[in-house]
């Protein structure tokens, strides 16, 4: 087979071997039964856990490998081959995660780093709810001071690994007046007093991962849960989303690669008019355009994540274009592949109807494609007003 | 725990292929692997040691390239291994294979408990495990599906498989178990592993390291032999029976009668 030269390094190489056997071995044998289910996948993520997943973008001072943005890519990338749900359950808790790593004290991130690098305890991050979703400015979600505490009260929709995970970053109003500027980020733990797990969503796709609500009356929480300061609560939120968002690129290439996977194979043996629906150009024509969509996705992603690691500080407009097209590519391409499988596409027996269900999601969280391409739009308006 | 875990390199059977005129495997372009059921001898001794501390050290006898599966064992967390490695030791069968393990084994010093799988997929005797127990002169049990740690790792608890049910056995160490499939679900290797693994230096034993006679390794200590290797004809018939059932068994008797079976 011939493959594009990502010049990746002996330790990105190994991370590619290990995520994608991982896949083969724990994951795809399991994944049907997972979606089937809605089961959340403890035991895969013990294994990530084993194989030092959780601590790939942990600096090694707080038990972690010390990787960035590309290793964290990589590793989505191969787990994406086999189910998306699972991937997004272990990304979450780097979405979860990045919060204290980007802002938190040295004592939080000893506290708690150790930990979330073990793969010991889950993160996650909360900021959506029933009114403000991407428009995130208008949360009601609200955080009091009062003496040496602070007293959340609120809902917050669909975060992913709701009730799973121990560790929850959120993002409540701290100064209502204040518009964006009133907003702060608090690290919450489970069986914190007040702290509550409302409904688990029923969903259409990524049925393996929980997604539910937290539910905050008057939950007390010591005054040095605070992360970062007071009123950076969205700027916390937006530069967690920034350095989370190319990942989800990177979900996307390796899903629409597994989906051009059972496309060919299954083209290449289908016999109808007397050949295998490989033969016939129409088809030809399709798989021509999702490799090359995948390939130039998967570029995109690489490149931005080098870009990040290289220590780019202005980077939201490059990952708003890592998250945007490669999570496109992987909806058309999953489409695509359960046409070129016909009505067997359709059937759950074949894994592609499950990808095309799971892709949507892609387009949708971590801000849709419609805010990605506000964002970049907003930048180049900024940037050729500079050149002006 | 001082823990041996004995492994064997297979060729990979997704990869065989066989050639049908001379009767034999053709071994060019096969991949070798680490013998399945020795992933579960490894993750056997990986688990006790993360519940009663210790060391586990993995070892092979076979060609040099035989690295490559303790490098595997590294990645998945034992702590060392070696390979014994020797022309002379070409051509062993059990018996020379468990001499030299034994010898091997008694190089390395003292351990409270070896480990092997229940048998290699290839050579497929299941004799090395016990075989080599004899040669240490320590208690053998095979066929381990189940074990408990007792008197803070002094005594094993096992269950071992048979074949009208199972025996639930105690054991002092030091001691000699082989391992089933269903014993556990091996672990994936780590990066650290890997990365370690990549590093380590992995030592090669020759028979003289060893200390091994070369009148009892290889060829030269096996007194089994190979004559021919033959591939079963398979000429059993098959025939469907129609009808209703009360005449299928009429037909079904008939013909048990016509064969002379009853
Ligand atoms: C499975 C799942 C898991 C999730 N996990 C998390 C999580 O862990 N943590 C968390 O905080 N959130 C999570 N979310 C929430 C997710 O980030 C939001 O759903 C997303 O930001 C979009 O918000 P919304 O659904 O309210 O859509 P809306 O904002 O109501 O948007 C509806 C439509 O309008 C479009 N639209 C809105 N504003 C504009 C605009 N200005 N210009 C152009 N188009 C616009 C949108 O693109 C969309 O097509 C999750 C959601 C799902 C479904
Ligand atoms: C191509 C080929 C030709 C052969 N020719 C002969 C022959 O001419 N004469 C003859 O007698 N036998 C021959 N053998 C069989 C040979 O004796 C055995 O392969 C060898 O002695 C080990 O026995 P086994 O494979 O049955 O292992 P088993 O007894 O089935 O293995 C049980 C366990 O013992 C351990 N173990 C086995 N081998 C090793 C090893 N090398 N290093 C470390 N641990 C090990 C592993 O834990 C393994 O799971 C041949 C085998 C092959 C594949």
């Amino acid at each position: 087979m011939s493959k594009v030269n990502y010049f990746l390094t002996e330790e990105q190489e190994m991370i590619v071997d290990l995520t994608r056997q991982i896949t083969e071995e724990k994951i795809i044998p399991v994944r049907a039964e997972l979606d089937r289910n809605e089961e959340f996948p403890w035991d895969i993520m013990k294994d990530l856990a084993q194989a030092d997943l959780f601590a790939l973008y942990i600096p090694e001072e707080y038990g972690g490998l010390g990787g960035g943005t590309m290793e964290n890519c990589l590793a989505v990338e191969q787990l994406a081959r086999g189910c998306i749900a699972v991937t997004t359950t272990f990304a979450a808790s780097a979405l979860g995660g990045y919060p204290i790593l980007l802002f938190g004290t040295d004592e939080q991130k000893q506290k708690y780093l150790p930990d979330v690098a073990a793969g010991k305890k889950l993160v996650a991050f909360g900021l959506t709810e029933a009114n403000a979703g991407s428009d995130a400015a208008g949360i009601q979600c609200t955080a009091v001071e009062d003496g040496d505490y602070w007293v959340l009260n609120g809902t917050k929709q669909w975060i992913t690994s709701g009730g799973e995970a121990e560790i929850y970053t959120i993002i409540a109003m701290t100064d209502r007046n204040k518009g964006a500027r009133g907003a702060t980020a608090f690290i919450v733990e489970k069986g914190d007093e007040g702290f509550s797990f409302g409904k688990k969503e029923k969903k259409m796709g990524l049925r393996a991962s929980s997604t539910r609500e937290l539910v905050f009356n008057d939950c007390r929480i010591p005054k040095d849960r605070i992360l970062g300061r007071r009123g950076q609560g969205f700027i916390i939120a937006m530069r967690t989303l920034d350095l989370a968002r190319p990942g989800i690129g990177a979900i996307g290439v390796g899903l629409a690669q597994a989906a051009l996977d059972e496309s060919v194979k299954y083209a290449r043996q289908r016999v109808q008019f007397g050949q295998p629906i490989i033969s016939f150009q129409a088809i030809q024509h399709m798989l021509a355009d999702m490799a090359t969509s995948i390939e130039a996705a998967r570029a995109l992603v690489y490149a931005v994540a080098r870009t990040i690691d290289a220590g780019e500080k202005n980077f939201s407009k490059l990952s708003a274009m890592a998250k945007l097209f490669p999570t496109d590519v992987a909806m058309k391409v999953t489409t695509d592949a359960v046409q070129i499988l016909g009505g067997y596409g359709y059937m759950q027996d074949y894994p592609v109807e499950k990808m095309m269900r799971d892709a949507k999601i892609l387009q949708i969280y971590e801000g849709t494609n419609q805010i990605q391409r506000n964002v970049i739009g907003q930048a180049l308006n900024k940037e050729y007003a500079k050149e002006g | 725990m001082k823990i041996a875990v004995c492994i064997k390199q297979v060729p990979d059977a997704s990869t065989v292929r066989f050639d049908k005129e001379k009767g034999t495997l053709v071994r060019e372009g096969v991949e070798s692997v680490i013998n399945p059921f020795d992933y579960n001898a490894i993750e056997a001794g990986l688990a006790l040691k993360d519940q009663v501390g210790g060391e586990v050290s993995v070892l092979t006898m076979g060609p040099p390239q035989a690295q490559d599966a303790i490098r595997e064992a590294i990645s998945l967390g034992v702590d060392n291994g070696i390979v014994v490695s020797d022309r002379a030791f070409a051509g062993a069968d059990t018996l020379a294979t468990t001499y030299t393990l034994a010898k091997a084994i008694n190089k390395l010093g003292a351990f409270d408990l070896v480990i092997c799988g229940k048998q290699a997929v290839d050579g497929d005797t299941a004799q090395v495990g016990p075989g080599l127990a004899v040669r240490l002169g320590i208690p053998c049990v095979t066929c381990v599906d189940d074990l408990e740690v007792l008197e803070d790792g002094r005594k094993l608890r096992l269950k071992r498989m048979c074949e009208q049910g199972y025996d639930i056995v105690e054991v002092e160490l030091p001691a000699l178990i082989t391992v089933l499939a269903s014993l556990n679900i091996p672990r994936v290797p780590s990066l650290k592993g890997k990365m370690r693994a990549k590093k380590a230096d992995i030592p090669m034993l020759s028979a003289e390291d060893i200390g091994a006679e070369t009148s009892k390794v290889g060829l030269a200590g096996s007194p089994t032999q190979v004559a021919t290797t033959t591939v079963p004809t398979f000429d059993a018939k098959r025939e469907m029976l129609e009808g209703e059932p009360e005449e299928q068994v009429d037909a079904l008797i008939g013909k048990l009668k016509e064969a002379g079976i009853l």
